[in-house]
């Protein structure tokens, strides 16, 4: 342990690059990174659920707009649509004196909003498609005991196609981690921004990058750790018997 | 005929290196145009600019002739060492690698940096306390980054932008309070074409080194060095009587 420190010390102590101040600035974009990925995939979930019952309803007026709402973020770049809401509003006559203008004049909100509605256009298509494949047997079944329509959804169809969902959400995390790269374009200093901002301070852009890379792999392995032990504990029964 | 081309090349490196320095009555300047404010042709084709009329001053106070060569920039240093002309007085800045092919005077100016508020700006000189809690938008891995970073990074929000558009738009939209800029990008982005909207705050500023480089310099051949000694004595002078002040404030200070 000595050893490894004194060695740890040494390997630092020739860079001009990792000082404390530097470091600083990395932990400060974890913990803006970190926080507007949870948030935006907390709130994404929350509305994805609702959002996927409607779209997989036969009523027209309930599926269509939804339909409309996850077409249009889901076949635009998460970059425009971020370039919208922060930049685009700017030009909505007066809207600095609403109150509107005290969640979007700082860029952490803003980015919220379109991280937000993104992800949860994508988790409600993960879910839409893992309620259609609701087994009929299951449903016929639910009928047969007389379960009403919202009985059925929280019992049956509900909790089995969370667990058909989880491995495609899986994958939709990880991905809210990586798209949260662009937050630095809103000036918001998040992991990447940092890693910008260190890149353009020592002109040193291996090191930068390769730093920020590390961190993010790091985090990524946090998220598939987590849920590879959720999928063993909630898909336990799809596992083959011995 | 290399054998020719070798002799000739060599017996020009000798006569170069035994040369002695020789008195100028008319000193040659090499000019890259155009680059606002400091070199620039008039709608007739005369050449202006900081540079120029500085130039001219100089030759003034020294009692010599000058007169003005343009040439591209990527061939402004050949064309000194081939004697197109005698001197270099084109914006360039000083820096270590250029020292090696050629001796500069000194410094005789920094492009200076400018804080830029919207005209109803409550801040009037930038200091830890005026800008606390205040939010300053600069462009990301500039000089003015780096500056404002470490002086006022504790105490208040710096966003970084990539480009100065997007820097302008945040500050038409009012997420600025201040920004940072070079001041020649400041004057034409925001006090040129928003009339009124935008004031400069402070006063310009282009000290300390450590941020804002060595400044630009006079280029000559190495061994002019008593050319360049007599272009440094004159610009103390013009310094202390008040003509290169003149000269700044008609360049580098907008009415207000």
């Amino acid at each position: 342990m000595e050893q490894l420190n004194t060695w740890f010390t040494q390997l630092l102590a020739d860079n001009e690059i990792f000082t404390a101040q530097t470091i600083g600035y990395y932990a400060h974009g974890l913990a803006n990174t970190a926080q507007l990925v949870l948030l935006s995939l907390l709130i994404g979930l929350m509305l994805a659920v609702p959002l996927a019952i409607g779209r997989s309803s036969s009523r027209p007026w309930v599926k269509w707009p939804i339909f409309l709402y996850t077409y249009v973020f889901r076949g635009t770049p998460l970059l425009i649509q971020l370039y919208i809401i922060y930049y685009g509003v700017v030009f909505v006559d007066g809207i600095q004196d609403t109150w509107l203008w005290l969640i979007l004049e700082k860029p952490f909100y803003p980015a919220l909003i379109a991280f937000t509605l993104n992800t949860a256009a994508y988790t409600t298509e993960i879910f839409r498609g893992a309620i259609k494949a609701t087994p009929r047997g299951e449903i016929e079944a639910a009928r047969a005991y007389g379960m009403s329509q919202a009985k059925m959804l929280r019992r049956i169809v509900l909790p089995s196609a969370f667990r058909r969902a989880l491995p495609a959400y899986g994958n939709e995390v990880i991905f809210m981690l990586h798209a949260s790269a662009i937050a630095s374009v809103v000036t918001i200093m998040d992991l990447t921004g940092a890693a910008r901002f260190v890149y353009a301070r020592f002109y040193a852009p291996f090191d930068a990058f390769l730093f920020v890379a590390a961190i993010y792999l790091c985090l990524t392995f946090g998220i598939l750790y987590l849920f590879r032990y959720l999928e063993k504990r909630l898909l336990a029964h799809l596992k083959p018997q011995t | 005929m290399k054998k020719l081309l070798t002799i000739s090349l060599l017996s020009a490196a000798v006569l170069a290196g035994t040369a002695q320095a020789r008195d100028y009555d008319t000193v040659r300047f090499g000019v890259d145009v155009p680059y606002e404010p400091m070199e620039y042709r008039l709608p007739n084709g005369d050449l202006t600019g900081f540079d120029i009329e500085l130039g001219n001053a100089l030759c003034d106070e020294i009692g010599i002739d000058c007169t003005w060569t343009v040439q591209g920039w990527d061939g402004i240093i050949p064309g000194l060492l081939a004697r197109k002309y005698d001197a270099i007085m084109s914006s360039m800045t000083i820096n270590d690698q250029r020292r090696k092919q050629v001796l500069f005077s000194d410094p005789y100016f920094t492009p200076p940096s400018a804080w830029f508020a919207p005209a109803d700006s409550q801040i009037t000189v930038p200091s830890k306390q005026t800008l606390e809690g205040k939010t300053i938008g600069v462009q990301r891995g500039t000089l003015q980054d780096n500056y404002a970073t470490d002086m006022f990074g504790d105490v208040a929000d710096i966003n970084r932008y990539s480009t100065a558009d997007d820097m302008v738009l945040d500050m038409d939209a009012g997420r600025l309070d201040i920004v940072f800029l070079d001041f020649p990008v400041g004057k034409s982005t925001l006090l040129d074409s928003n009339d009124g909207d935008y004031k400069i705050v402070g006063k310009m500023i282009s000290e300390p080194k450590k941020y804002f480089g060595d400044g630009f310099g006079i280029a000559f051949r190495k061994r002019d060095k008593e050319l360049a000694e007599k272009f440094d004595a004159a610009l103390d002078t013009l310094k202390e009587n008040g003509t290169y002040d003149k000269l700044y404030k008609k360049y580098f200070e907008t009415k207000q």
